[in-house]
C-alpha cells in the first residue's frame, strides 16, 4: 500500500465528524471508524459507512514543563512521537505502531502497550483526558488536561482499548515523560525459559532501572532506562552482551522475523499473570515472551486450546491474526455471562442504535 | 449547602418504613449484624468531613460475601438505597449516610489474603488498611505506592472507591494505576470480577471506570494491587522563596531538567507558620513559601538528582536550600506537611480542606485569586499543595459556632473551585466529589456531560440506590446551582479565561 508522504496538515474537522455521527444516529446506519487503518486486523471486522479521523488532526497543545499534551486523534503517531523527541520527551508506554499511518486515536482505540508496561503503565495510565463525540453527535469533555482529576467517571479510560464501540475520540490528552538519562540493552545468552522466569523474578523486587524484559532463542534480553549511575551499576552486575536497541522497536511494532507466519499458523497474544510458568508445549508452535513473560507471542494452529490453556492460569488469549486469513472468528476471549450482560448495557446506554463499530469486540456489542 | 437528600433536587427515593426494611433484612441474613438503634448508629452519622452528619436508617456490619449478596438482593428487591462505608476517612462526604438507606460498612473485611513476592502481587478484602498492605510487603522490600495523609487508617476499599492519591503520585500514581483487579458485588447481587491478575482483561476497561466511582456502580469485596520494590534510598531538600510565585516556577524548572520527583510539595506563609508551631519541623518562618522535593531511588541516581535540582532552585531564586542530613530529619521535615491539616486546625476551631487541582503554570494567579477571596470574606486560607502534579489544599479556617460562618466558609471553598475549573483545572484531585462538591460538578461539566454519567450509572444501577445523592448531580440540581450563581449574570473572576 502506498504510504502518504507527508501526515495531513493540522486541522480540527470535529464539527463534520459530529454532523456525520449525528447522521448516522438518525438513520442508525452503522460507522465503521478508521484513522491510519493500520489495526483493521485487530479485531473483528466492521460492516460500516467510513468515519475517516484522519484529517482530524495535529497537537492541539503541548508545554512540557506541564507533562501533558493534547493531540487531535488523526494525528500520526510518528508525528506525535517527533514533537515529544524535540523536547527529550515520550509516550512512555510505547504504543505499537502498524505502519508510519498508524494514528494515535488508533493506538488508545485499541489500548495496546509496547514493551515497557509492566514498569511504565499502560495506554490508560497516561490518558488525562479526552474530547468524545457522542452517539448524538456532541462532542464532550471527559477527564481535562490535568494530572489529576476524580470528578465524574473516568469516561476517557473506559474508551481505551473500547476500539470506537463507545464513542469517538476527538482529541486526547496524555501525561508524559522525560526521557531518562541513560540507557542500555542487553542479551544474557543460553538461558533457558524457567531459569529466565525465575531470575526475572528475583530481578523484579530489587529497584532496578529495568524497563523491558524479553525471552527469544534461548536469550533473555532486558533494557535499563534510568539516572546513569544505576544503570551502569545494573549493566555491570548483569554483565551479557550488549544488544542493539532498535530490538525493542522492532518488538514492539511485529517487525521481527518471529511474527512472518507459515500457512496454517495464526498469532495469538498470551496475558497471563506475572510469573506464570511456560505453558504446555503442545498449545504453541513457538513463543516470543515479552513483559518479563506476561506477555506472550505465541505462533499456533490450535488457538482455542491455547485459550483455554491462558485461562486455566488466570489469563487471556487473544488472536492477531484476521479471521480473513484463518484467525479465530472471536478474537477477543468470550466474557462471563455477568460481565457480558453489563458490556450490553453499557453499549445499550452510550450508543444506543449500534452505530459505533458495532461488532468490532464481540458479536452483538 | 443542604447536606440531607432532596428528592426534588437529587432524584426521588421509595420510602419504606424502618420495621419492614428490618425485617426483610433479618430474613435474607438472619446473621448479619444490623445496627437499628439510635445510640448505635450514631457513631455512622458521618465520615471524615465531620461538618455533614446524617443518621442512616440502619448500619449493616457483613462478614462474609454470602451477607453482602442477600443484603444487596434484599435492598433491591425493596428499592432501599445502599451507601457503602469502609473506615469513614473520606473528606467529600462520599459515605454520608441516607436518612432513607441502609449503610453497608465493609470493615470487617480486613483480611490480607494474600502476598505474592515473585508476582509482585497483594490480595486483600476490602477494609485492609492502606498502610498494613505496605507493612505486609515489607519483609519482602516491596510496598504498596499511593499513599494518601490518612494511610494509617484508611481502607483500600475506599482508597479504590475515591481513586485515592498521596504525595507520590507524580512518580507512582493514583489507586488507578497500582491495582490490577476487584471483585464486585452488582446492586442486583451478582458477582463480577473486573481486571485480572494479569495486566489486563477482555473487554472493556470496567476496572478503570470502577476506581473513583465513589460506591455509585457496584460493592467492592476483593481488590489485588500491584506492589513495587521499595527505593533503597530517599533524600528529601527543603527550598525556601521570599515569593510564592518564584516558589511555583521552581517545581516547572525541576521537571523541565528532565526530573520526576517521589515527592514534590509546597507550603504557604500560613501553612509553615501553622506546622512549625506544631512539630518544630525546622521549617523557615520568615519565608513565603517552601518547596519540599523527594528524590528516590538507587543512592547514585539520587545524589546525581539532588545536585541538579539544587542548582535549579538556586537559579530559580530560592533564598536556602537545606538538604536533610540523615533519615531523622528527612522525617521532621515532612512531619511539618504531614501534620499540615492538624496543625491548621490548632490555629482556628474549624477548618475547610479543598481539593482542587489546575494547570501548575496556573499557580500564580490562581493563589491571587484566593488570596482575594480571603480577604473579601475576612476568612484566613492556608495553602498547602501537591505542586508536582497541581493538586491544591486551600484549607479555609472558620469558627462553626459564629453565626454563619460555616456557610461562608463553604462559599469561598465553592469560589476557590469555580477559580480551579476557570483555570482549566477540577473541583477535585484526590478527595472525591461524594456529597460536598456535588454542586461543584455543575460548573465543571456541561449538562450533555452529566447525561453521559448518568447513562453509565443506569447501565449498572437503573433503580439508582447504590449512593443516589453523590457524586453525580441530577440536571435539576444543576438548573438551580446555576440560577443561584449567575443570577446577576456575573461570573466569578471575569479576568480569567474560561474554558
Amino acid at each position: 500500500m502506498t504510504e502518504p508522504a507527508t501526515p495531513a496538515p493540522d486541522r480540527d474537522i470535529s464539527e463534520a465528524l459530529c454532523q456525520q455521527v449525528a447522521n448516522a444516529h438518525r438513520t442508525r446506519a452503522p460507522l465503521r471508524i478508521v484513522g491510519g487503518d493500520t489495526r483493521d486486523f485487530y479485531g473483528r471486522p466492521v460492516e460500516g459507512i467510513d468515519l475517516d479521523i484522519r484529517e482530524h488532526s495535529g497537537i492541539v497543545s503541548y508545554d512540557p514543563v506541564e507533562l501533558i499534551v493534547t493531540v487531535r486523534a488523526g494525528t500520526r503517531l510518528d508525528t506525535l512521537e517527533a514533537a515529544l523527541d524535540a523536547e527529550q520527551q515520550r509516550l512512555p508506554f510505547e504504543p505499537p505502531r502498524f505502519g508510519t499511518r498508524s494514528t494515535i486515536g488508533g493506538a488508545v482505540a485499541t489500548g495496546l502497550s509496547g514493551p515497557r508496561r509492566p514498569w511504565a503503565g499502560a495506554t490508560r495510565d497516561f490518558v488525562l483526558g479526552t474530547r468524545v463525540i457522542t452517539q448524538e453527535g456532541k462532542r464532550l469533555r471527559f477527564g481535562g488536561e490535568v494530572m489529576k482529576n476524580v470528578a465524574g467517571y473516568d469516561v476517557s479510560r473506559l474508551m481505551v482499548g473500547a476500539q470506537g464501540t463507545l464513542g469517538v475520540l476527538a482529541d486526547i490528552s496524555f501525561k508524559v515523560l522525560p526521557k531518562p538519562a541513560a540507557t542500555h540493552s542487553l542479551r544474557l545468552d543460553d538461558i533457558a525459559i524457567d531459569k529466565a522466569l525465575s531470575l526475572l523474578a528475583t530481578l523484579g523486587r530489587e529497584p532496578l532501572p529495568i524497563t523491558a524484559a524479553a525471552w527469544h532463542e534461548n536469550a533473555l534480553l532486558l533494557r535499563l532506562e534510568g539516572g546513569e549511575s544505576s544503570v551502569k551499576a545494573t549493566r555491570d552486575r548483569l554483565g551479557g552482551e550488549p544488544l542493539a536497541p532498535a530490538f525493542w522497536d522492532a518488538l514492539r511494532d511485529h517487525r521481527l522475523d518471529f511474527f512472518t507466519l507459515d500457512d496454517g499458523e495464526t498469532l495469538w497474544r498470551a496475558s497471563l499473570p506475572p510469573n506464570t510458568p511456560p505453558l504446555a508445549p503442545d498449545v504453541g508452535l513457538a513463543t516470543l515472551y515479552d513483559w518479563a513473560g506476561s506477555q506472550r507471542w505465541i505462533k499456533t494452529r490450535d488457538g482455542e486450546a491455547l485459550r483455554h490453556a491462558c485461562q486455566k492460569v488466570g489469563g487471556h488469549a487473544t488472536c492477531f491474526t484476521p479471521a480473513a486469513r484463518g484467525g479465530a472468528p472471536s478474537p477477543f476471549t468470550p466474557l462471563d455471562p455477568v460481565l457480558e450482560k453489563y458490556h450490553k448495557r453499557l453499549k445499550a446506554e452510550l450508543d444506543t442504535h449500534g452505530i459505533f463499530n458495532p461488532g468490532r469486540l464481540y458479536a452483538g456489542l | 449547602m443542604n447536606i440531607l437528600f432532596d428528592p426534588r433536587l437529587d432524584g426521588e427515593l421509595v420510602g419504606r418504613d424502618k420495621h419492614e426494611v428490618l425485617e426483610a433484612l433479618w430474613r435474607a441474613a438472619p446473621t448479619l449484624t444490623l445496627l437499628h438503634r439510635e445510640e448505635d448508629l450514631r457513631p455512622f452519622e458521618c465520615d471524615g468531613l465531620a461538618a455533614y452528619r446524617v443518621l442512616p436508617m440502619l448500619v449493616a456490619l457483613p462478614e462474609d460475601l454470602a451477607q453482602v449478596e442477600a443484603l444487596l438482593k434484599a435492598c433491591f428487591a425493596l428499592g432501599v438505597p445502599v451507601v457503602t462505608r469502609g473506615a469513614g476517612t473520606g473528606l467529600s462526604g462520599g459515605a454520608l449516610p441516607l436518612e432513607q438507606g441502609v449503610l453497608l460498612v465493609m470493615s470487617r473485611f480486613n483480611k490480607i489474603i494474600e502476598v505474592d513476592p515473585d508476582a509482585r502481587i497483594a490480595r486483600v478484602q476490602p477494609g485492609v488498611r492502606n498502610l498494613a498492605i505496605s507493612e505486609a510487603a515489607a519483609p519482602y522490600g516491596l510496598y504498596y505506592a499511593p499513599d494518601p495523609s490518612s494511610q494509617i487508617a484508611c481502607s483500600i476499599g475506599g482508597n479504590v472507591a475515591e481513586n485515592a492519591g498521596g504525595v507520590h503520585c507524580l512518580k507512582y500514581g493514583l489507586t488507578v494505576h497500582n491495582v490490577l483487579r476487584v471483585d464486585v458485588l452488582t446492586i442486583e447481587g451478582e458477582h463480577m470480577t473486573l481486571g485480572s491478575n494479569a495486566f489486563d482483561a477482555p473487554g472493556f476497561d470496567l476496572l478503570a471506570l470502577f476506581n473513583g466511582s465513589e460506591g455509585m456502580l457496584g460493592v467492592i469485596t476483593e481488590i489485588t494491587v500491584k506492589l513495587l520494590p521499595r527505593p533503597t534510598v530517599a533524600k528529601v531538600l527543603m527550598a525556601s522563596f521570599d515569593d510564592v510565585e518564584k516558589a511555583g516556577r521552581a517545581v516547572g524548572d525541576i521537571i523541565a531538567a528532565g526530573i520526576v520527583p517521589g515527592g514534590l510539595e509546597m507550603m504557604d506563609k500560613l501553612a509553615i507558620e501553622a506546622a512549625e508551631d506544631f512539630v518544630h519541623a525546622g521549617y523557615p518562618l520568615e519565608a513565603e513559601a517552601i518547596l519540599l522535593c523527594e528524590l528516590d531511588g538507587v543512592e547514585a541516581d539520587v545524589d546525581d538528582d539532588c545536585e541538579t535540582v539544587r542548582q535549579v532552585l538556586e537559579k530559580a531564586g530560592a533564598t536556602a536550600i537545606s538538604q536533610a542530613r540523615d533519615e531523622a530529619e528527612r522525617a521532621k521535615f515532612w512531619a511539618g506537611r504531614k501534620n499540615a491539616f492538624p496543625a491548621v486546625g490548632r490555629m482556628s476551631p474549624d477548618y475547610y480542606c479543598m481539593d482542587g487541582t489546575i494547570p501548575r503554570k496556573e499557580l500564580p494567579r490562581v493563589l491571587k485569586g484566593i488570596a482575594a477571596l480571603s480577604e473579601e470574606s475576612g476568612l484566613r486560607v492556608a495553602n498547602v499543595f501537591h505542586a508536582g502534579d497541581g493538586n491544591m489544599h486551600p484549607l479555609i479556617l472558620f469558627d462553626a459556632n459564629k453565626e454563619g460562618e460555616l456557610a461562608l466558609a463553604e462559599d469561598v471553598g465553592g469560589r476557590i473551585l469555580e477559580l480551579c475549573v476557570a483555570a482549566g483545572g477540577s473541583i477535585t484531585g484526590e478527595h472525591g466529589v461524594g456529597r460536598e462538591k456535588i454542586n461543584q460538578m455543575c460548573s465543571q461539566f456541561q449538562a450533555d456531560e452529566i447525561t453521559v454519567f448518568h447513562a453509565v450509572k443506569a447501565a449498572f444501577d437503573d433503580k439508582r440506590l447504590l449512593n443516589p445523592g453523590k457524586n453525580i448531580p441530577t440536571l435539576a440540581r444543576c438548573a438551580e446551582f446555576g440560577v443561584m450563581h449567575v443570577h446577576n449574570n456575573e461570573l466569578p473572576h471575569p479576568e480569567l479565561p474560561r474554558f
